[in-house]
């Protein structure tokens, strides 16, 4: 099937990125299709974030470009929600948890422009689909971790996406936030949202995912997650970190190889 | 009596600045007040952004603005001067910035090899241009500069009305700009300060705004150098902003608590100085770092009363009210 080229969220080619002259992407090729969930996995320091930063600008690009939509990143960010790393931000800032909700409504707004009312319900909406609404008014200090991430994806539903990045939304948070994260995810999803997630728990990525996008500075293999989750791939991926990988196999057994 | 401190006349400092000495107070604390405002509000997001050495930084390298503008146009006219000093300031941030993003050099030590060498080639060029002949830059104005000199300065003239100080009417100027700027861009400040990824993703400018601010803070240290000096600017960036920071954890709060703080360290600073006939800029500094520490030791005598640990209404969702806290 082949799709109106408008209609692929996601479309890089020959991605490759550096950082200090050491390459830590390179020659990234790849077309994600429509209304999947998409978990990006591989060891530490395959490039994983940096994929998703490099797909919206964040870090340059040596060679290769992407396109969302069919359209160069920036004429379509706004089709883009992100939800960075819960680290990457000062959660001691003087702002509430409404503000934080608030901000995935700026890139709608022009310069100088304000939150509306209209703003304002959207992102009261969005606290309420993460249970979070009691805690609008809350100082974003005063949060575990879980509600941390369950404000960062509120913002990111806030911002009315069509293709979602998510950096690590589940690392740190209690059982009650991942569920919640995962059914949000499958929400998403069936209102044909596209979501790549970074995703560091290989034993739960088959469970949580449709679609792999295994990484190891290459691309090394990308498909529904039937056909990827294989221990021959894996072991391609992780290189000869067995240990990591035993128990994972192990739980395979005989299902998929 | 110690004659380090002289007797509290009641009269003489608290009355007298404010009937017989009036015209000569009002723009004395004005200053002060604008320079605290100013100073203080830039402060606010330069310590939320993780940057209140850039403003010292800035400070010092003001001094390579001002001798080579001094150089190039031999004159020490206050637009000139202004010119250089803005300049130099813009260029210690890019050179930041440059070391920062092409060397693995982290920010801390950036700022100081920025600051340092400009500051020791703006040393080099005033001896050498004093050797040549007499400089009109006196580096320990620009260190300390002298508040009491601005009810001095011959008045700006519009008609025959009188309107005030330069000094005084260029920083209510800035002070203006600076507060106009933060209400109009306070959205864009915010989201650039707190999750500069994320605004960048939106497709805002973050280098934009960053330089902006940077542009703002150099207006504003050199702006304020000339009464309160150097050092104390730098002061005035970071000491109101701590205080509010002490105070509020809500931002519209600090930036307000901040002119607060500006205002009443003006007062009490200028009146001390009157008592203990000692520099105004610097008893303005010092009132504003005991307001800190008064800040400071209410925050933490609250802090060891038990608080109500009052969790929001549940809503009747069990997993929002369930979560550990």
């Amino acid at each position: 099937m082949t799709l109106p080229l408008s209609d692929v969220p996601l479309e890089v080619h020959d991605m490759s990125v550096a950082y200090h002259q050491k390459p830590v992407l390179y020659g990234i090729d790849l077309a994600v299709p429509a209304g999947n969930l998409i978990g990006i996995v591989g060891p530490n320091g395959a490039g994983k974030s940096t994929f998703i930063k490099a797909i919206m600008g964040l870090l340059p690009l040596s060679s290769g470009w992407v396109k969302v939509f069919g359209k160069p990143y920036a004429e379509n960010c706004r089709r883009v929600g992100y939800v960075p790393q819960r680290e990457s931000v000062d959660w001691d800032f003087p702002v509430n948890v409404m503000d934080v909700v608030l901000m995935g409504r700026y890139g709608r707004l022009r310069l100088g422009q304000r939150p509306s009312r209209q703003d304002h319900d959207v992102a009261r909406e969005c606290l309420e689909k993460v249970h979070m609404l009691p805690y609008a008014k809350r100082q974003i200090g005063n949060l575990s971790g879980g509600q941390q991430q369950r404000v960062f994806l509120a913002r990111a539903l806030a911002q009315e996406s069509d293709l979602y990045l998510m950096d690590e939304p589940f690392v740190g948070v209690d059982a009650a936030t991942e569920s919640a994260i995962i059914t949000l995810l499958r929400e998403l999803k069936t209102r044909g949202k596209t979501v790549l997630v970074v995703h560091h728990d290989l034993s739960s990525a088959r469970d949580y995912f449709d679609m792999l996008m295994l990484l190891n500075m290459r691309l090394v293999a990308f498909g529904p997650t039937p056909e990827v989750f294989t221990s021959e791939m894996l072991q391609t991926t992780y290189g000869g970190r067995l240990t990591i990988l035993s128990e994972v196999v192990e739980t395979l057994g005989g299902g998929t190889k | 009596m110690n004659q380090l401190i002289p007797a509290f006349d009641f009269h003489r400092v608290v009355i007298a600045p404010w009937t017989e000495g009036f015209a000569f107070s009002i723009w004395i604390v004005l200053m002060g007040v604008l320079v605290g405002t100013a100073c203080g509000l830039v402060g606010n997001y330069l310590l939320l952004r993780r940057m209140a050495l850039v403003g010292d930084a800035i400070s010092h390298s003001i001094l390579l603005g001002l001798i080579v503008a001094f150089l190039i146009f031999r004159h020490v006219d206050t637009p000139v001067m202004f010119a250089g000093a803005l300049a130099a300031g813009l260029l210690t941030v890019a050179i930041i910035e440059f070391i920062h993003k092409q060397t693995r050099v982290k920010v801390d030590s950036a700022i100081c090899i920025a600051f340092t060498s400009l500051f020791a080639l703006g040393v080099t060029l005033v001896s050498l241009a004093e050797s040549a002949g007499p400089v009109h830059i006196d580096a320990d104005c620009v260190l300390y500069g002298e508040i009491a000199l601005v009810p001095l300065e011959p008045p700006i003239l519009w008609g025959q009305v009188a309107l005030g100080p330069p000094s005084v009417l260029r920083m209510a100027v800035v002070t203006g700009v600076l507060i106009v700027g933060i209400l109009c861009f306070y959205k864009e400040l915010l989201i650039t300060s707190f999750d500069p990824a994320l605004a960048k993703s939106m497709g805002l400018k973050t280098g934009v705004w960053h330089y902006g601010l940077m542009t703002a803070l150099s207006l504003v240290v050199v702006s304020a150098f000339e009464s309160v000096g150097a050092i104390l600017a730098v002061a005035m960036l970071i000491v109101p902003a701590m205080f509010a920071a002490q105070l509020s954890p809500c931002l519209p709060v600090r930036l307000v608590l901040t002119i607060g703080h500006a205002v009443i360290s003006a007062l009490l600073g200028y009146h001390l100085s009157i008592w203990l006939k000692c520099s105004a800029a610097g008893a303005m500094v010092v009132c504003g770092s005991l307001l800190f520490a008064l800040a400071w030791a209410v925050t933490a005598l609250r802090a060891r009363r038990p608080v109500s640990t009052s969790e929001p209404e549940s809503s009747g969702l069990q997993s929002a009210a369930t979560l550990p806290g």
